[in-house]
Parts: structure tokens; C-alpha cells; sequence
């Protein structure tokens, strides 16, 4: 099925060479992170995971795609998501692929990365976060793949992957419980220290990933002959309008638990990010502007005039894709650096190499999504005609 | 069986991914690593630990004798601000011990009226050697492990960089090498290592100096006489008798890690 990704049109190759631009400008300023070390990030002693780490966190959310298709077409035989299953689940591996190397950019040796391996610490979160995401990359390749492949030959999918379906499932939840668990475990780490952390991540999860998804299936219907209908993305909207609120009662609980029992530990983050501590306020217009387009999302998912109509709820997912993004991809992470343990501030701003190798990865992440919906598009089209 | 180019490499692939099993539980199943043969008294024994006694520690406002003996002997580099050569490169700077001020070595243990005197005074702050440390337990490949006599270690050659720990660190006492450290070294002592970039580190009870029979270098370089190092088990040792006869602190106790640096106020 592979070489369907090699026939496309000129729009097509053209993007193809736009993200290899954007590959190889981002592997170039890796080169240069590795030559120099991570001192060409904005990362400190103070503030020592900064965007790699928080995009690696928002997309293990967007991996949550899967799983919201998976479920209740396997679950609930509901058949309205039989078509776009096979989006769900590439848009995981993308994903996956995206945490995988965002995780490795990381790394201060990356040549040792296999001592994860090889020195295999159970007692390690990093470890077990490892062996969820992994297990979930495979699990999404073998499902995806196997199911197109019958698919194609216009057969039912073979029985024994029913067992790899139903795992998968778990599985996801397990992949935002365990990454939650890399920051809810810290002590000393207010902003982290939460046990609804992992809860916040599932509900983040739920919404990020469902409403990446419809829009790249509105694209999807843009671009190629392969339309799934209107029903599987109303039903996708449903499922990111249950979950950005229940994301957004989330927030609102750690506030009220902050604020309320008045310990300066737990409120000193939340106030650096809504208003900025003793005159550091670098995060505060973007928090807000999460805090905007959170309940702007809402109003118009909650609203549905607005969700029934395609346009506003394009705009709506891009609401919600864009706060969560600020939320986890920005706020969360650094946040919880700040202040040190030291009771200090360092800001964090992220360098124009870091964010090159950054939008590097994420170009790789769209080169394998562009592929893999090349051919899940091409395959769907060539059954119906 | 036909089996198909195609299956052929699928097969090979899952295959491939099995020999990834058989070292990982081998080191699950690896037993703790040996630790240095240890004297008991004050170089070695079974809780070492160190106290220091603050109302000394500061009568000489300025003294950095035992900062400068760590760093020393340690390869500590001194990384400057390219900007302004004069300062210390605060956001990349690698330290293993240093001061901070009662409120930020003490943060959760605020006296609103407090001896003018106590809240002037720098403390030394360095690793606390947790009993129960976070640092052991987030670290993904065993390159910080508490030894026997209680001593945490970092192993840089098996480091990753993933700086877990330091995130884990609920007094800040990791340090990271941002790039590589060695330009910024004085005078190299070529009887300790250096790092490279992208390693964690920190203050490790100078467990080479132990091993010699010889006390830390910030013990040794306090003319005031007011760190005493030792197993805090031995009831008999001098850092005991200073903590039975004096009120001590520890830095966030509250946090369940059990520091062993104790502070005599």
C-alpha cells in the first residue's frame, strides 16, 4: 500500500517539499544543539524542561484521537466512525511518532538513549512512559494497517486483531496517566502535585485530540474525493464539547483548592501564570489568552447552531486546539518551574533555534500524517469507485 | 507457506523488536550495584551525614573558603555571563554547594519576627542526601543511586541528560552542564574528572576523599570549624553531640525525603 504516497499531485509534492525544507532546517539547528549543547535553548537551571518537553506533552493529548474513534466504533458498534477509524489512529501515530522525537531532542546525550534500555528502571515514570508509548505507536501501526489492508482486498479484518483493538483502548488511557505521572510525583513541585493531574490530561486529551481530528477530516474532505459525512464529525464535535468543559471544571478545581486553603506553595504558580510574581509576567497574556479561547470554544460547542455548522465549529476546534496548546504545551510545564524551589523566578522564553528544531519535529510528524492519509485517503477512494 | 517478501520483513521486524526484551529484564533483574568498602567512624559507616552549625558558618560574613575548596577539587566550572564576564552566568552556572539566604534555604519554615541576624546570614545550601530521595527514584537508567552508607552518587558516564532529576530536586541541588564545562575550569585537578555536556551533577559528600580517609573538602577548608561530617548512626560521633545538645532544622522536612543535612540555628 506504500506506494500509493508516491502518486500526487503538484499540490501534493509541494507540501512534501515544503516540510523537507522545514526537516532539514530543523535538523540543522539540531546538529548545532548537538555540538554546543542544550545552552542554545532558553532552558535553565531554574526552568530545566522548557517547549520540547511541553510539546511532548500536548501531543501525547492529540494521540488521544484514537482512541475516541476507536471506542465507540468497537465498543458500541456505533458505524458512523468505521470510516474514520484509520484517521483516528494515523493521527496517532503521528503523534506518537512527534513524543517520540521530541522526548530524544531532550536528551543531553542522546547517544546513550538505549541506557533506558539497558539499565531499565521500573521505579523510573520516564521508564514506564516509555514502554506506554511505544506499545501504543505499535498498536496503532498493526491495528491501522491491518484494517486498511482488508480493507482494501474488501474483506472484514482478520479476527486476531479484535484482542489488539481492545487493548489499545486501556492503552490510551494509560499513555496521559503515565505522562501525567511524570509531573504529579514530584515533590516539592506545587503546580504538578495534583491528583487530578492525570484526570486533567485525559479530559485535555479528549478535547485536543477529537477537534485536531475534525479538522484535518474537513481538510481530508478538501483535498480528496473521500468523505466520511457530516454525522462522524458531529459526533466528534459532541465528544470535544463534553471534554473542554470537563478540562476547563478541571482547571477550575486546582484554583479553588489553591486559593481556598491559601498555601503559598500551591498558589505561587497559578499566580505567575494569571498574573505574574513579583514583576515576571511573561506567560500572562498567553494564559489568558487560553482562559479566552477556552470558553469561547465552549460557547459556540455548547451552542447547537454554531456546532452543527461546519464553519464555526472549524473555528471552535481551532479554538480548542489552540488553548490547550497554550494550556499544557506552555503553561503547565513551565509553569511549575516557577518559582524555583528556592522560592526564585527565571523566566523561560524558548530560542529561535529551539523553535526551529521544534517545528523540525512537527514537520516530521506531518510528513508521516500526509503519508499515512495519502494512502488511507487513496485506498478509501479506490473502494468507492 | 508462501510467505511473501512483505511478511518476511514484518516477521524480521517483531523479531528484532524481541532481542529489546532480553537486556531489559536483565536489568530489572540486576541486584544493587557494589558499594566503596567502608571504615566505620566518621569516613564511613551506615547514614553518613553532614551538620552545620550556622551561628559559626557566618561569624566571617564573606568567607567562601569551603565553596572554593568544593569547587576545586571537583572541577566546579565557573561559568561567567558572555555578556558581562564580571557575573556569574545565573541561568547555566553549575555549583555544588553555595548560600542562599534563610528564606530561600527555609521557604516553608518563614519566621515573620526573626533575629535580624539569622535572616542576613547566608546558609549553606548543597545536596541533602535524602534518605528518601526523589531524585533516585525518577532517574530512568540508575545514574543516581543512594549507596549503602547512604552517600547519593551520579554516575556522568551513564547519564542520559534527561534532567528528570532536577526537576525532581525539591532544593535545587542539581546542576546540569548546559555545554561543555571544561573551557570554564581555573585549574583542572587532575585527580578528579571533568564532565561534558548534557550530564547532571552535584555535591557527592566527596566520597573519593572518604575513601582515602579524609573528610570532605568543605570540612576540611572551614577554619570556623562549623560543618562536622560523619555516620549520624555512630551516637558517639562529634555531628551526633552537636545534635543532641542543639536545636537543628532540615530544609523541607515536611516532604517526607529526609534530608541529612542538619543546620544548627
Amino acid at each position: 500500500m506504500l506506494e500509493k504516497a508516491l502518486i500526487g499531485g503538484r499540490a501534493y509534492w509541494a507540501w512534501i517539499l515544503f516540510l523537507m525544507c522545514v526537516i532539514g532546517a530543523g535538523f540543522l539547528c539540531y546538529l548545532w544543539q548537538l555540538s554546543y549543547g542544550l545552552g542554545i535553548t532558553g532552558l535553565s537551571r531554574d526552568v530545566t524542561w522548557g517547549f520540547y518537553i511541553s510539546q511532548f506533552t500536548y501531543l501525547v493529548g492529540i494521540a488521544a484521537s484514537a482512541v475516541m474513534v476507536v471506542l465507540p466504533y468497537y465498543l458500541h458498534s456505533y458505524k458512523a466512525f468505521g470510516k474514520i477509524a484509520i484517521l483516528g489512529e494515523f493521527l496517532a501515530v503521528s503523534a506518537v511518532t512527534m513524543c517520540m522525537l521530541f522526548i530524544f531532542v531532550d536528551m543531553g546525550v542522546p547517544s546513550r538513549i538505549f541506557n533506558m534500555i539497558r539499565y531499565a528502571t521500573p521505579n523510573s515514570v520516564m521508564f514506564w512512559d516509555m514502554v506506554v508509548l511505544t506499545g501504543y505507536l505499535l498498536l496503532n501501526i498493526t491495528i491501522a494497517w491491518t484494517t486498511l489492508s482488508a480493507e482494501k482486498r474488501e474483506e472484514p479484518p482478520p479476527k486476531w486483531i479484535k484482542p489488539f483493538i481492545y487493548i489499545s483502548i486501556p492503552w490510551a488511557v494509560s499513555i496521559h496517566t503515565v505522562t501525567a505521572f511524570l509531573y504529579s510525583g514530584l515533590p516539592g513541585r506545587h503546580l504538578w502535585l495534583s491528583a487530578i493531574m492525570a484526570a486533567r490530561f485525559l479530559s485535555s486529551a479528549f478535547a485536543s485530540g477529537p477537534a485536531f481530528l475534525t479538522l484535518l477530516i474537513l481538510i481530508v474532505r478538501s483535498v480528496t474525493n473521500f468523505d466520511p459525512g457530516k454525522e462522524p464529525v458531529q459526533k466528534l464535535a459532541q465528544i470535544v464539547t463534553y471534554a473542554i468543559t470537563i478540562n476547563v471544571f478541571f482547571l477550575l478545581l486546582e484554583i479553588f483548592t489553591a486559593f481556598y486553603s491559601g498555601i503559598p506553595e500551591h498558589k505561587a504558580s497559578f499566580i505567575y501564570l494569571f498574573v505574574g510574581l513579583d514583576g515576571h509576567s511573561k506567560l500572562v497574556p498567553w494564559m489568558w489568552a487560553s482562559v479566552a479561547l477556552s470558553v469561547l470554544s465552549i460557547v459556540l460547542l455548547v451552542n447547537p447552531v454554531t456546532r452543527h455548522n461546519e464553519k464555526t465549529l472549524a473555528f471552535a476546534c481551532l479554538a480548542v486546539f489552540a488553548g490547550t496548546w497554550i494550556d499544557k504545551g506552555l503553561g503547565l510545564v513551565v509553569g511549575g518551574f516557577i518559582p524555583s524551589p528556592l522560592g526564585k523566578i527565571t523566566e523561560y522564553v524558548p530560542t529561535a533555534p529551539e523553535l526551529m528544531i521544534s517545528l523540525g519535529v512537527y514537520a516530521v510528524g506531518f510528513l508521516v500524517l500526509t503519508i499515512l492519509y495519502k494512502i488511507a485517503t487513496a485506498v478509501k477512494e479506490e473502494i468507492a469507485a | 507457506m508462501k510467505i511473501s517478501k512483505r511478511d518476511f520483513l514484518k516477521i524480521a521486524g517483531v523479531g528484532l523488536a524481541g532481542l529489546a526484551v532480553k537486556p531489559a529484564l536483565r536489568a530489572i533483574a540486576q541486584a544493587e550495584r557494589p558499594v566503596a568498602a567502608p571504615k566505620s567512624g566518621i569516613f564511613a559507616g551506615k547514614r553518613m551525614g553532614m551538620v552545620i552549625d550556622a551561628r559559626k558558618c557566618t561569624t566571617k560574613d564573606g568567607c567562601r573558603d569551603c565553596i572554593t575548596a568544593c569547587h576545586a577539587a571537583h572541577n566546579v566550572p565557573d561559568i561567567r555571563d558572555p555578556k558581562n564576564p564580571g557575573l556569574v552566568d545565573v541561568r547555566h552556572e553549575v555549583k555544588w554547594i553555595w548560600t542562599e539566604p534563610y528564606r530561600n534555604a527555609f521557604p516553608t519554615a518563614e519566621q515573620r519576627f526573626m533575629d535580624e541576624e539569622i535572616e542576613r546570614k547566608p546558609f549553606l545550601v548543597f545536596c541533602n542526601h535524602c534518605d528518601n530521595p526523589p531524585c533516585v527514584r525518577v532517574c530512568p537508567t540508575k545514574a543516581t543511586w543512594k549507596r549503602e552508607d547512604g552517600i547519593v552518587m551520579v554516575d556522568w558516564h551513564r547519564c542520559i541528560g534527561c534532567r528528570f532529576c532536577l526537576a525532581a530536586c525539591p532544593y535545587g541541588s542539581r546542576s546540569f552542564n548546559w555545554f561543555d564545562p571544561r573551557p570554564f575550569i581555573g585549574r583542572q585537578n587532575p585527580e578528579f574528572p571533568t564532565r561534558m555536556k548534557g550530564v547532571a551533577e552535584k555535591c557527592t559528600f566527596c566520597e573519593e576523599r572518604l575513601s582515602r580517609g579524609q573528610a570532605p573538602a568543605c570540612v576540611e577548608a572551614c577554619k570556623e570549624k562549623a560543618m562536622f561530617f560523619g555516620d549520624l548512626n555512630d551516637a558517639k560521633i562529634e555531628a551526633r553531640k552537636m545534635l543532641r545538645a542543639r536545636f537543628s532544622i532540615r530544609r523541607k522536612p515536611e516532604l517526607g525525603t529526609s534530608p541529612q543535612v542538619y543546620y544548627l540555628v
